[in-house]
């Protein structure tokens, strides 16, 4: 048992719970503490990434019941990983948004601390209906943060997002019970031993669960036929929810790797590989749409949502590879894309506030201001994102190419993934040409000021790509540790000898 | 038991799915609702179905599975504040947009959305 496990959950709790009853004291004390809450998060992620990095499992058991009976928390490498992506980006999300995003709703920073909550759950739990839990939580949220903001344009994009989002869930439901049916089980370490064990009818209703499990997580993720609520919903957020929100579909692409690396990996028997060999041309069709979505983008923050759908195709293609050199280059990439595309939204938002009526649609306007300052941090933004060097885009696809085995799959791969990289290029390209070069004369009415805040921390956002180059050393060595340690699963069932507090053994 | 049992979800499951693809926001509703009561009792029988069963091992010979109604339990909480959050949002939609159509519009209607950038090119 290791209390450490709960402080990544605690935190956001406590905090959030202070928010939300201090709607009413001043702004800059409300902002102090919020911000407090997400360093700490932070501090705390760090401590379990250094804790996880010696490759053992830690459990916590909730209120001392022994695994299986009761929840428990289990920290891995991919775990920790996964904190500290979505601690750092939500740090300087959080101070982006105290630049004034948060005003007009008193609940912003609660809202915001209890979306970091369940994201914190999502990824440190090790019970399957705890994780539908922890998305209910993150999603209920996330429908807050979504329509924060004045103005109706939010309203539609939002309650499609509601009600899809609500009929994921029951499909998330149905689910968990056909598993429970059969195996009597919810806890992941248990099921990845009962899995295997099961025969005869039971065999397909665990399938039929397994796939419909692919379903949700797609959904949550936004795999192709399942992606389209999500340019709508992320360009209409405001910026530095939609930041947030690049990390939401990785909590789908998370719970992918978790549930089928472990239920339903190598050991699984009858179920082995379950849903994998769909997910490889899934991944390279949503890749395609990506593309094609982002070169036919109208404003430049559609054009970073359809980037998110593009690294969602990335991702998932050398995820489902299905080695451990696809699995490390997986993960590798997810750093750069969370943080790439949320700096790109903060600054497709400060573009917007400075072009007047203009916004951020790509069309001709007079010449904003602050140009070379937003060119430079759009050009870094896109060129990471893109994937050209000598940002951490360039090395992520090139251990993603180097990962895929001679054959029809590196053909598929390496064709979709170049073809996709050139077309985004190009994607950018025109929007940047537009936005900052066809200029005509006049002058931009009211624009806002670029204050130092919102400055620092979309640039600090975008300037981590080259964080990543300086160090891709060690987090090379981590991702390979991460996925040899997810693609060797039989370790994960050692939490269920975890030894609770007061018990002699 | 189990017959009747099976038809009512889906029953529930079956009106819940068509009222969920309709083009109003509150038969939408009303098809989230049920389609949640359907997976409620669908939940509940994954502990097999059993009367007068006792939820503790060894104390009958027929002893009824308590998790599932402690899952069935959070999911009905969650599926009532997740409802209640919808209700309000479609009524949003309907004043925002003076419509009860899902994307805000029909499709005969020009979309406003489309009617103020184009004011905008125009200016």
């Amino acid at each position: 048992m290791n209390h450490w496990l709960t402080a990544p959950i605690l935190i956001p709790l406590l905090g959030g719970i202070l928010q939300v009853f201090m709607g009413y004291a001043p702004v800059s004390l409300r902002r102090t503490l919020a911000l407090t809450t997400t360093v700490l998060i932070l501090v705390s992620a760090i401590v379990l990434l250094v804790l996880a990095d010696d490759g053992s499992y830690r459990a916590y058991a909730f209120g001392n019941w022994a695994p299986p009976f009761g929840i428990v928390l289990v920290l891995d490498r991919l775990a920790a990983l996964m904190l500290v992506l979505t601690a750092i980006l939500a740090l300087f999300c959080h101070i982006y948004s105290v630049g004034g995003a948060d005003e007009g709703n008193r609940q912003f920073h609660a809202l915001y601390l209890f979306q970091l909550l369940g994201l914190n759950i999502a990824f440190l739990t090790g019970d399957l209906f705890n994780l539908f839990v922890a998305f209910e939580v993150l999603l209920i949220a996330s429908y807050g943060l979504l329509m924060h903001g004045a103005g109706t344009a939010r309203t539609v994009p939002g309650l499609h997002y509601v009600v899809l989002n609500l009929a994921g869930s029951s499909i998330f439901l149905i689910s968990v019970g056909m598993i429970y049916s059969v195996t009597g089980t919810l806890n992941m370490a248990d099921l990845a031993l009962q899995v295997p064990r099961v025969s005869g009818e039971d065999l397909l209703i665990v399938k039929a669960a397994g796939m419909m499990l692919l379903v949700v997580f797609g959904l949550k993720a936004a795999i192709l036929p399942l992606c389209f609520w999500l340019p709508r919903a992320y360009a209409k957020a405001t910026a530095p929810v939609a930041a947030l929100f690049a990390v939401m579909t990785k909590v789908g692409i998370y719970a992918i790797l978790r549930v089928y690396t472990l239920v339903f990996g190598d050991q699984a028997g009858e179920l082995a590989g379950l849903g994998m060999d769909w997910l490889f041309p899934m991944a390279l069709v949503t890749l395609a749409m990506g593309v094609v979505g982002a070169v036919g983008s109208e404003s430049l923050k559609t054009l970073v949502a359809w980037q998110v759908i593009i690294s969602v195709g990335t991702l998932l293609a050398a995820m489902s590879l299905g080695s451990e050199a696809g699995t490390s280059a997986a993960l590798f990439y997810l750093l750069n894309t969370t943080w790439v595309v949320g700096g790109l939204f903060l600054v497709a938002d400060l573009i917007s506030r400075q072009r007047g009526s203009a916004g951020d649609r790509i069309v001709t306007a007079p010449r904003m201001h602050n140009r070379t300052f937003l060119s430079t941090l759009f050009l870094i933004g896109a060129v990471a994102a893109a994937g050209l060097p000598p940002l951490s885009g360039f090395f992520a696809k090139l251990l993603i190419l180097q990962a895929a085995t001679p054959g029809t799959q590196m053909a598929w791969l390496w064709s979709v993934v170049l073809a996709g990289g050139f077309f985004t290029l190009i994607a950018y390209s025109r929007a940047g040409s537009i936005v900052f070069w066809r200029t005509v004369d006049g002058h931009v009415e009211n624009p806002g000021r670029l204050s130092g805040t919102v400055s620092v921390s979309a640039g600090a956002l975008v300037a981590l790509s080259f964080v990543i180059v300086v160090l891709a050393g060690p987090i090379t060595r981590y991702t390979d540790a991460t996925a040899a340690q997810l693609h060797n699963s039989s370790d994960y069932i050692e939490i269920l000898k975890t030894p609770m507090v007061g018990k002699e053994e | 038991m189990e017959l009747a049992f099976a038809l009512a979800i889906g029953a529930l499951t079956a009106s819940g799915v068509y009222l969920l693809l309709r083009a109003r926001t509150f038969p939408v509703v009303i098809g989230l609702t049920l389609l949640s009561y359907g997976v409620n009792l669908f939940l509940f029988s994954s502990g097999r179905l059993a009367t007068g069963g006792q939820p503790i091992i060894g104390s009958t010979s027929q002893y009824s599975d308590p998790l599932p109604q402690a899952l069935v339990l959070t999911a009905i909480v969650i599926g009532f504040a997740m409802t209640a959050f919808v209700v309000v949002l479609a009524l949003r939609n309907l004043a925002d947009n003076e419509d009860d159509h899902v994307d805000g519009y029909q499709s005969e209607r020009t979309p406003k959305l489309k009617t103020e950038e184009a004011e905008v090119s125009e200016k």
